[in-house]
């Protein structure tokens, strides 16, 4: 019986030779990987349990990236226990201020997760490295806790959706609209406890930047995880980057799949997804006019070098509308000092727009650019639940980084069309 | 399993509550439960946080707990101390931090269109029995899977990890 790239990669880690869907298992974890908002429970689950040592080192993460650079003092006070946490326990993989980044962003960039690998994190967005060919999935922080203690995890192997993607994309979508446009498609539950899985002639025509947005925001469908089988750009990606030997998975040619779909890239409009679900999107011509009061570029989902330098080329020479505020957050420091040689950071200033340290900040309504009562964003960011960055009569509209420079340029959401 | 009988008012939410709603992620400076019920539920309810009572119950429709992995959301449900949440579905995390931190939950496909809010339900943990003693209807939960039973017998995840440990 065929195996999906999904139940390989589970199947390895569980000592079996074959899984099945809706089978029990316990995987060995390559990484554990928490942040300062879900580390400081698993670290008090860690010590209730009497646990006195991570089962290893170098395979638990550790990024102090939602609230840091500490917003208060209670943030503050969160991230310390962490650190002394990570300090004491002498982990390899822990980045402070300075040199951390947007968790999922940060972690396939240092090449700490790479293809084969079975990722645990007590974050949602960890599902972003089935991008690499792994299978990565989040929790919360007491399985986490189990997991930095045991070093496994126990997991229902998940059936999988096959999403076959055709035809090249046309000029400025991005993995962004891709998945918006199925989690539109599918509903925020559409893909409930399942893994997503992506091939076909057009995932070739997509970058790992698009990859890792695509598998970024497959919990937004409900999803246990989605996954892209490693092809060259992935070896290209890894290579050089991973700090320890990939494993290429791929699912055979007989692997079952609960639902197939075709995806046509090559039709698909830019997307933007209305308040207040993921799933509530439209294609940019259907959008009407809708002012904004704040435009953002950043995330895990959308804070990498390819985002800033759409946006940026886009802005060069021109202005942020009045009236509106737009905030650019580099997700690493690497990528923040790409983005200031190539000119890119200046091309925002110039524009009027502000650029951040690395964090994950305002997606989450942390800090740096919350949204008082009545206010709009459009933003880069993953979910635009009610209150999600600010008040609760505030509104969040997602897009991917060509929607967000010709938003901030024209004062409502607009086509980049609009401003070349 | 103990038999056990959980009793209160129902508090109806619509479908996709995700766990922004049930705890916003500006009082995420905390992991303590009394602080966080002062909030739950807010931006759904921002009355809720005052009415809810200890027994009282959620009921909501699909896909309950959507969103952020933050185990702050059960943490904040058990601190305003509902004794269980009764939905159509549950988004995947929540399902699973729910049970790691001993919040009882019920899949019921026709339980939330039937009851009404105020409600007084009973729900038989074993059984998945739910009585509407308002509107003298019966329904019925999915019964929780073996597996999850067994975690709840041994006390939660962090219980039997324990119980592991000291047998090594």
């Amino acid at each position: 019986m065929g195996m999906t790239i999904t139940e390989k990669v589970l199947a390895a880690h569980a000592g079996l030779k074959e899984v099945a869907p809706g089978q029990l298992i316990n995987c060995k974890v390559d990484i554990a990987l928490a942040n300062d908002i879900t580390a400081p429970i698993s670290i008090q689950e860690f010590k209730k349990a009497g646990a006195t040592k991570v089962f290893d080192k170098e395979k638990v993460a550790l990024v102090p990236d939602h609230f840091a650079p500490n917003k208060d003092i209670d943030s503050a006070n969160q991230v310390k226990l962490v650190r002394e946490f990570a300090l004491e326990q002498n982990l390899t993989h822990f980045w402070d201020v300075g040199r951390m980044g947007v968790e999922h962003t940060l972690l396939p960039e240092q090449g700490v997760v790479g293809p084969g690998d079975l990722v645990i994190g007590a974050d949602s967005h960890t599902c972003t490295y089935g991008a690499l060919g792994a299978f990565a999935s989040g929790v919360g922080s007491t399985d986490l806790a189990a997991a930095m203690i045991t070093g496994e995890a126990w997991y229902r192997v998940p059936e999988t959706m096959l999403f076959n993607l055709k035809g090249k994309p046309a000029k400025w979508i991005t993995g962004k609209d891709v998945i918006l446009y199925i989690i539109g498609k599918i509903g925020v539950d559409g893909a409930l406890y399942k893994a997503m899985e992506y091939t076909g002639a057009g995932a070739g025509h997509l970058s790992l930047d698009d990859r890792l947005t695509i598998c970024n925001m497959a919990i937004e469908a409900g999803a246990k995880n989605g996954i892209f089988t490693p092809d060259e750009k992935t070896k290209a990606y890894v290579e050089g980057r991973f700090k320890r030997t990939p494993k290429y998975y791929a699912s055979d040619a007989d692997a079952k799949y609960c639902e197939r779909t075709d995806i046509d890239l090559s039709t698909m409009e830019l997307q933007v997804a209305f308040p207040h679900l993921p799933s509530n999107t439209r294609a940019i011509s259907k959008v009407g006019t809708v002012k904004v009061d704040q435009v953002v570029v950043g995330s895990c989902t959308n804070g990498r070098y390819s985002d800033l330098k759409i946006a940026a080329d886009l802005i060069r020479g021109k202005k942020v509308a009045k009236g509106v505020r737009m905030i650019v957050i580099p997700a690493t420091q690497d990528i923040y000092r790409q983005a200031m040689k190539d000119g890119l950071l200046e091309a925002f200033i110039d524009a009027e727009a502000v650029v951040s340290t690395p964090t994950c900040g305002p997606c989450l309504g942390g800090h740096m650019g919350i949204l008082g009562a009545g206010e709009k964003a459009l933003t880069t960011t993953n979910r635009n639940f009610v209150g999600r960055m600010g008040h609760r009569t505030s509104e969040v509209y997602l897009a991917g980084p060509a929607v967000a420079a010709a938003t901030a340029i024209l004062g409502k959401i607009s086509s980049p069309e609009e401003v070349q | 399993m103990s038999k056990k009988i959980l009793k209160g008012k129902a508090h109806m939410f619509g479908a996709d509550v995700d766990t922004d709603a049930i705890i916003p992620a500006r009082y995420l400076t905390t992991i303590d439960p009394v602080e966080l019920a002062k909030h739950v539920m807010e931006d759904a309810d921002p009355e809720f946080p005052k009415k809810v009572k200890a027994g009282d119950m959620i009921v909501a429709q699909k896909n309950f707990g959507c969103g952020s992995s933050r185990e702050h959301a059960p943490i904040a449900i058990k601190g305003a101390r509902v004794s269980c949440v009764i939905a159509k579905s549950f988004a995947r995390i929540f399902y699973r931090n729910a049970f790691n931190m001993g919040l009882p939950i019920f899949e019921s496909a026709d339980a939330p269109d039937r009851i009404k809010p105020g409600d007084e339900l009973e729900v038989d943990m074993n059984t998945g029995v739910i009585k509407n003693l308002t509107r003298n209807e019966s329904y019925q939960a999915n019964p929780i899977p073996p597996f999850m039973q067994q975690l709840i017998e041994a006390g939660g995840l962090m219980a039997s990890i324990k119980k592991k440990m000291g047998a090594n």
